[in-house]
Parts: C-alpha cells; structure tokens; sequence
C-alpha cells in the first residue's frame, strides 16, 4: 500500500544554517512516537522525522533568528552537526524553507 | 539518525494511533465490470454511506490528522455528491488522490479539478494497446481512459497519474506504458494484480510469470520514477530492496474503508475475515482503527511460518496477506508468486477446498440473479510487444 510512493526529484538547494528558516506553508507535521510524518501538500512528499528533537528543532525554527541559533537553543553540541545535515535534507525536499 | 529515508519498519508494523494514508471506496457502483476488479464492483449499495455520514468519516479523518486519502470505488465519479465530497475533504486538509476509469471526465470536470488544489487524480488503464486493455477492462475502456487523458491535459491539470495494473498481457508493454505517461506530463504508476473481488477468477491466466517478475523487478529498479504504493515488495527477495518501506501495511497504517462503512485491514481483502468494524459503530471510524481485535492482531509480530528458513525473509516479509489468503495458501508462509518458486510449489500443493469461495461481491446480475458475464481474458492472442 501506498506509504512513500511519491518521489519528487528535490532541487539543489544550498542550505545556509545561519539564515532564517521555518516549516514549509505547505508542509503539516503529525506526532509520532519516534517523532512525526511531515506531509508537503504541494510536493506530495511524506517524509518521517526521527526523532522527536529533530520535530522540536524544526517547529522552533521560526522563533529564532537562524538554524543555527535554534540549534543551540534545542540540540547539544555533539549532536549539531547531525541535525544539521539533517536540517539540510529538509531543505533539500522543502519541508522547510528560508524565511 | 535524524534522517528521513532509513526504513521505520519497526514502529510501523507495531501500528500508529491514525493511519497514514487509507483508501476509501466511495461506490459499489461501476458502469465497467474489470475482469480483476479488487471489489467486485457494479452495483450500487443500498447501505452505501449518504452523504451527511460520508462528510462525518471525513471529519474524523481530518481530526486524525490524515493528510490524504485514496478514493476509489467502483467508479467514484458516478456518486452525485463526488465532487462535494471532494470540495469538503480538502477544505479540511485531507488531501484527495483518486482513481478513475475516465468514464466520466468531461472537459468540464477536468477543468474543475484543475482549479483544486490537493487534488490528485490517477486513470486506469490496462494495456498500452487498446486491445489488451479492452479484454481486461471491456470494450471502449481504452478510448474512455485516452479521451479523460486528454481532458485532464487540455486542462493543464499537471502531473495526473496513468494507473495500471500488471498483468501476464501488459508486462510486456511497460516501456510503452512509460511513454504514453511521458506523452501527457503525466506519471506512471504501476500496482501488482491480487487474486482479490473478481481478480479471484482471473489471478491464474492473468498474473505476471515468474520470467516477467523477474523483468518487472529489474525495470523498476532502472524506473525509481515509476510509483509502485509499495505493492510489489515481494519482488525486493530478488536483491536490492525496491523504493519504498516493503511492508504490509495492512490495520498498521493503512486500511480500506467500503462504500457502506465496513472497515477492513486492507483494499485487497474485502472478506469477513479481515473486517475490522464499521464507521458507523459507536466509536465510528477512530475506534475502529484504534480498537478493534483484528488491527490489534495484526499489529502483533507475526509468524515466518514456512519462510523462516529462508534468508529472504527480511527482504519480502512473506509478500502479501490478500495474496496468500484468496489463492488458499496459509498467511505465514510464502505468497504465491514468491520469486523462489516457494509459492508455485505451496500452489501446487494445495489440498482441495482450501480456496475461499468466491464472493459475488457487488457484480451486475440479471433477471436470475446471475453475475453477468464480464468479458474473459480467454480471447487473448499471445502478448505482443510494444
């Protein structure tokens, strides 16, 4: 059945931590236990978030003045580059998008 | 990792509080009558939702936070309030991806849905070839399905979708299939044939060889732009796994919903055995999915069976429950087109009566009460490359 069948080839994109992000318009997330389903309307895209700090993370995105300021805020050190390497793929499938 | 593409089997198969996606069969009613129809669709139900109870399920389903449904039928168009239906369901964010056989696509329509957004509309059509398609889907079909092709294009719809379902006939028409999509800016989508509704009938002249799985698997691997819903998993046994999660989804994060409500595990097995409940009963639809013993059961790890020994296991997860069950074979072991031959041999090795009755499902009958015959794949000549 059909879970992730949409594929929509995902722009280059160039993801700079230190400007301002937010969740995609277009993009409803939906908790989960392992974290949420982040759904694009515009794209048809189901993506999975993994984690529920990477959910915290990309919800907050707009209250601060940069990824990597809302990284500081929600992620500890060690673990910053993963998220935003994983921030970047988000970009990439624009569930989130520059602000 | 916080990535997005690594699989989630686990958590899926234990299921989630609200389905990901779920399909939705709006009609019994169909003014085709396909060889394969999963629904033995035809007749309009009696019991069929009305349409104060249709926009209640979809209440539920926005609550739940569905991003979208599957709409079917039957043909779902020829329900009066479709298109309210459609309206009210994306109103409230339950985006609507559904299938027609393009009967009824008018210019006219095909504008209207242009004008909608989350609105995804899939043609089905069965062979490249207006003859292959025809024997499968009756006479006119392929020219009914080219002609809402064309209003959906002239209507600068975008990205509709081609739906077609593989058989032993059109296996050979893949490339051609892949053109035509090109031809309108549209996209593939191609779906295994279960022995399911009137499929049931058919499966055995009609389901793809174990040559043409083989091919199957190797062009999908070549066409990840092809869109699958997942559905041939079983396939993933033959080595690198296929995009997508490869997993039976069935009362863990999908699930049918039929034109009068029932709830099933999934659109391939509309049989008591797999009836979950009703949208009508008290806790309608959520207690349904949340609640019922059967989503519960098949949200318990299941058995190998007979599979257990073998090292594809991880691979095809025994393929597909409809599959096993309408073909008679037992769920915890391999679905008969296992691409080991296992399923063959199980096939072969069958004891009489194990086959479930065919159900007579929703197929026209005449003045006897006898299914009207639907035009038999028998006529066909050798398939012919396209």
């Amino acid at each position: 059945m059909s879970l992730t069948e949409e594929r929509v080839e995902a722009p280059v994109h160039h993801f700079d931590p230190d400007s301002a992000w937010r969740v995609h318009p277009l993009v409803a997330l939906r908790d989960e236990s392992f974290g949420a389903l982040a759904y694009h309307y515009g794209t048809r895209r189901l993506l999975f978030l993994k984690s529920p700090t990477l959910v915290d993370l990309v919800s907050s995105l707009d209250r601060y003045a940069s990824a990597t300021a809302a990284m500081e805020a929600i992620v500890p050190a060690p673990e910053r580059p993963r998220y935003c390497r994983a921030l970047a793929r988000l970009a990439a499938s624009e569930v989130i998008d520059a602000r | 990792m916080p990535a997005e593409r690594v699989p989630l089997r686990r958590q899926f198969t234990r299921g989630l509080d609200a389905p990901i996606c779920l399909t939705w069969e709006l009609t019994y009613a169909c003014n085709l009558a396909c060889v394969h129809c999963l629904s033995s669709s035809g007749r309009r139900d009696p019991g069929e939702l009305k349409p104060a109870e249709a926009r209640h399920v979809i209440d539920e389903l926005a609550g739940m936070k569905v991003f979208y449904v599957n709409i079917g039928g039957g043909e779902p168009m020829l329900r009066p309030d479709f298109f309210d239906l459609v309206g009210y369901a994306i109103d409230r964010k339950v985006g609507v991806k559904f299938s027609t056989n393009g009967t009824r696509m008018t210019a006219e329509k095909a504008r209207r849905l242009s004008e909608m957004d989350y609105v995804d509309v899939q043609v089905s059509i069965d062979g490249a070839l207006a003859s292959t398609n025809d024997a499968v889907r009756g006479e006119g079909s392929f020219a009914a399905a080219r002609a809402a092709m064309d209003h959906l294009a002239a209507a600068n719809f975008g990205r509709f979708k081609i739906s077609v379902v593989v058989t032993r006939h059109n296996a050979t028409q893949l490339d051609a299939f892949a053109g035509m999509a090109e031809s309108y800016g549209a996209q593939l989508r191609l779906t295994r044939f279960r022995p399911s509704g009137r499929g049931a009938d058919t499966w055995g002249e009609l389901h793809p060889t174990a040559d043409q799985q083989r091919m199957l698997y190797r062009w999908l691997r070549d066409h990840p732009e092809v869109l699958t819903g997942d559905s041939f998993f079983h396939l993933s046994a033959l080595g690198e796994p296929l995009d997508g999660l490869n997993l039976c989804g069935a009362g863990r994060v999908v699930c049918l919903i039929d034109p009068v409500g029932d709830v099933y595990a999934c659109p391939f097995v509309i049989d008591r055995e797999f009836l979950a409940g009703n949208v009508r009963d008290r806790g309608g639809f959520a207690g349904v999915w949340r609640h019922s013993d059967l989503f519960a059961s098949l949200r318990e790890p299941q058995s190998a069976g007979a599979c257990a020994t073998c090292g594809s296991y991880d691979a095809c997860q025994g393929g597909c429950m409809a599959a096993k069950f309408f073909t008679g074979l037992p769920l915890d072991g391999p679905d008969p087109e296992c691409v080991f031959g296992h399923g063959a041999e199980a096939l072969a090795a069958r004891p009489a009566g194990v086959i479930p009755p065919p159900a007579l499902g929703h197929s026209k009958v005449d003045a006897r009460g006898m299914p009207v015959p639907v035009p038999t794949p028998v006529r066909f000549r050798s398939p012919v490359r396209v």
